[in-house]
C-alpha cells in the first residue's frame, strides 16, 4: 500500500513541479517589471522563491510520512513550527535584548491557547493531517501579529520619545507613559485579521474550506467550520499581541523607569504645539 | 526634619573648602552632585560634576552648545542614569528614593515643550492625576494665570503656538509642587516682553515656595536677573561655578 502511495505521490510530484516552474515564471516576469522601475528584487525573490519550494516540498514528505501520527508529533511539530515563527517575528526589533524568547512566549501562547481550546472542545481532530495545517495557519497568524505588535510599538514608542520622557518627569509609572502606543500596538496587530473575518465569503473562500468541499463535506457546514478557524485565528492574534507588546513594554525601561528606547538620529520627533 | 551630614565625601574635600558656609548640613530641598558622570560608548555628556546648591538658591547654567547643560539636568532627575557619581537630595542619596517620588520632587521643565494630546487643563493635572489626586479646576486656572495663559483651560494643545506650550509645560511641573525646579531653557520660544513675565514668575514662585532652581540659559543677562550663582560647563565638565556676575565676566 505505502508503495502504491508511493507511485501516486511520484505522478503528482511531476505535475506539480510543472505547474510550480510556471508560478515562478510568473513571479520572474514580475521581478523583471519591478525592475523597470528600478526596483531591485531579483536576489530576495530568487531566494524566497526557493526556500519557500523547498520548505513546502519537505512539508508534504513529513505530513506524507505521519498522516496519521499521534498527538505527540502533531504537537511536535507546531512547537518546531512556532521556534520558526519566534525567529522570523524577532527579526523585526533587531538590537533589543530578549527579543526571540518574548516572541516566542507570545506566539506560543497565542497558539497554544487557541488550539488547547480547539482540541478541547472537539472542533480540531488530533491527527496531524488535521493539527497541523490548522495549527499552522493559526501560528502563521499569530507569527505576524506579534511582529505587527512589537513593530509598530517600537515605532511609536520612538516616534513620541519626548512625551514618554515628559510623562516619565512628572512621576508617571513607565506603564502609563505608553498605554496609548501599547493599545494602538495591539490594535494594529489585530486589523489585518478583523479585515480577514470581514472579507471572509465576499472576497475570499479560504483553503479549508475549499479542501472540504472538495472532499466531499457539506458546503454549509465547510463554511460553519472555515468561521470558526478564521474566529480562533482572530483570538490567537490578539493573545499574542497583547502578550508580546506586553513583555515589551518591560524591557523598554530601565529599573530605574528611565526610558532605554531610543529613536535613530535620523528620525528624531518632531516637537509638539 | 532634620537632616544627617553624609558620612565622607570622597575626594570632595576642595567643595567644602570651595563653600565653607554650606558644609556639611544642606537644608531641605538641597541638591548636591558628587562627581556625576555619565558617559555613553567613549563620550563623556557629562564628567565629574560636584556641586552642593541650597534651598531657595537659583543657579544658571551657562555654556556652548553640546557642553553637556541639558544631559546634566536628566541626570539630576535620574531620567538618564548616572555611569558615576550620584546626587543627594536632601543628604539623601537619591538613588534610595523612589524614581517616581524623586521627580515628582525634583520637576523638570525640557528644551523642547513635548504635550500630551488633549487639553491644556489635562495637561496641567497630569502629575497629581498619577497620584491619584485631582488638581481643583480653580487651582489649573489660578496655575495658567500665572504663566500669562489665563482663559486657554480648555483648549486643545494642538492649537498652541511654541511659546504657549512652553508655558503650559512649565505650569504643568509646577502643578506638582516640586522641592527642586530644572528648567532647560524655558524662555527659548518667547519674545523679549514674555520673557521678563515669565521670569519674574519663576522668581515670584521659586521665592514663595523656597524652591531650589536650576535654569539652563544661553542668555548672560537672564543669568544675571535670575541666578545667584552660575556654573560654566564645557565639553561636560564643571569648568567653574561661582556668583554669577564674575563667572560671566571672567568668561
Ligand atoms: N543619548 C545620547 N547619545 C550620544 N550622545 C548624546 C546623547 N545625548 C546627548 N548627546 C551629545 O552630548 C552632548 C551634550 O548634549 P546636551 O544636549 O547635554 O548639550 P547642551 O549643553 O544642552 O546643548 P544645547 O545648548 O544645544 O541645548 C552633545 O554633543 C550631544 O550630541
Ligand atoms: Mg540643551
Amino acid at each position: 500500500m505505502l508503495a502504491e502511495l508511493r507511485d501516486m505521490i511520484g505522478h503528482d510530484v511531476m505535475v506539480g513541479l510543472a505547474q510550480a516552474a510556471g508560478a515562478i515564471a510568473l513571479c520572474a516576469a514580475v521581478v523583471l517589471l519591478c525592475r523597470w522601475q528600478a526596483v531591485r528584487v531579483e536576489r530576495e525573490a530568487a531566494v524566497s522563491l526557493l526556500r519557500g519550494l523547498v520548505q513546502m516540498v519537505l512539508v508534504g514528505i513529513v505530513l506524507a510520512v505521519l498522516l496519521n501520527g499521534s498527538l505527540l508529533i502533531g504537537a511536535l511539530i507546531l512547537l518546531l513550527m512556532t521556534g520558526a515563527a519566534a525567529v522570523t517575528a524577532a527579526g523585526r526589533i533587531k538590537g533589543m535584548g530578549g527579543a526571540l524568547m518574548l516572541c516566542f512566549w507570545s506566539i506560543a501562547a497565542g497558539a497554544g491557547i487557541v488550539l488547547a481550546a480547539m482540541l478541547a472542545t472537539g472542533s480540531l481532530r488530533s491527527q496531524v493531517a488535521m493539527l497541523v495545517p490548522v495549527g499552522s495557519m493559526i501560528i502563521a497568524n499569530a507569527m505576524n501579529s506579534c511582529a505587527q505588535a512589537i513593530e509598530r510599538f517600537r515605532a511609536e514608542v520612538t516616534a513620541h520619545v519626548g512625551q514618554v520622557e515628559a510623562a516619565l518627569s512628572l512621576g508617571a509609572e513607565p506603564a502609563v507613559t505608553v498605554a496609548p502606543y501599547l493599545r494602538s500596538a495591539v490594535y494594529a496587530s489585530l486589523l489585518p485579521r478583523l479585515d480577514m473575518m470581514k472579507s471572509l465569503g465576499l472576497v475570499w473562500i479560504p483553503g479549508v474550506m475549499a479542501g472540504m468541499v472538495v472532499s466531499g463535506a457539506s458546503p454549509v457546514y465547510a463554511g460553519i467550520y472555515q468561521f470558526i478557524i478564521v474566529a480562533m485565528i482572530l483570538a490567537a492574534s490578539g493573545i499574542t499581541g497583547l502578550i508580546a507588546t506586553v513583555l515589551m513594554r518591560r524591557r523598554v525601561f530601565s529599573a530605574a523607569a528611565q526610558l532605554l528606547l531610543r529613536p535613530a538620529e535620523a528620525d528624531k520627533p518632531a516637537p509638539a504645539g | 526634619m532634620t537632616t544627617t551630614a553624609p558620612s565622607k565625601d570622597p575626594g570632595g574635600a576642595g567643595l567644602s573648602a570651595q563653600f565653607p558656609e554650606r558644609s556639611e548640613r544642606l537644608p531641605p530641598g538641597a541638591l548636591e552632585t558628587r562627581h556625576l558622570s555619565r558617559q555613553i560608548g567613549g563620550r563623556r555628556l557629562v564628567s565629574d560634576v560636584s556641586v552642593q546648591i541650597g534651598r531657595g538658591e537659583i543657579v544658571a547654567v551657562v555654556g556652548p552648545s553640546g557642553a553637556g547643560k541639558s544631559s546634566f539636568l536628566r541626570l539630576l532627575n535620574r531620567l538618564d542614569e548616572p555611569t558615576s557619581g550620584t546626587v543627594l537630595l536632601q543628604s539623601i542619596d537619591y538613588r534610595t528614593i523612589a524614581p517616581q517620588e524623586l521627580r515628582r520632587r525634583v520637576g523638570m521643565v525640557m528644551q523642547t515643550a513635548y504635550l500630551f494630546p488633549g487639553t491644556v487643563a489635562a495637561n496641567i493635572g497630569f502629575g497629581p492625576r498619577q497620584r491619584g489626586q485631582v488638581l481643583p479646576h480653580d487651582n489649573i486656572v489660578a496655575l495658567l494665570e500665572r504663566v500669562g495663559l489665563a482663559g486657554f483651560a480648555d483648549r486643545d494643545i494642538g492649537h498652541l503656538s511654541g511659546g504657549e506650550a512652553q508655558r503650559v509645560a512649565l505650569a504643568r511641573t509646577l502643578a506638582n509642587a516640586p522641592e527642586v525646579l530644572l528648567l532647560d531653557e524655558p524662555t527659548s520660544a518667547l519674545d523679549e516682553a514674555l520673557v521678563r513675565g515669565i521670569e519674574e514668575l519663576i522668581l515670584g514662585i521659586v521665592r514663595e515656595r523656597q524652591m531650589t532652581c536650576i535654569i539652563v540659559t544661553h542668555n548672560r543677562a537672564q543669568a544675571e536677573r535670575m541666578a545667584g550663582r552660575t556654573m560654566l560647563m564645557e565639553a561636560g565638565r564643571l569648568v567653574t561655578i561661582g556668583p554669577t556676575a564674575e563667572v560671566l565676566h571672567a568668561g
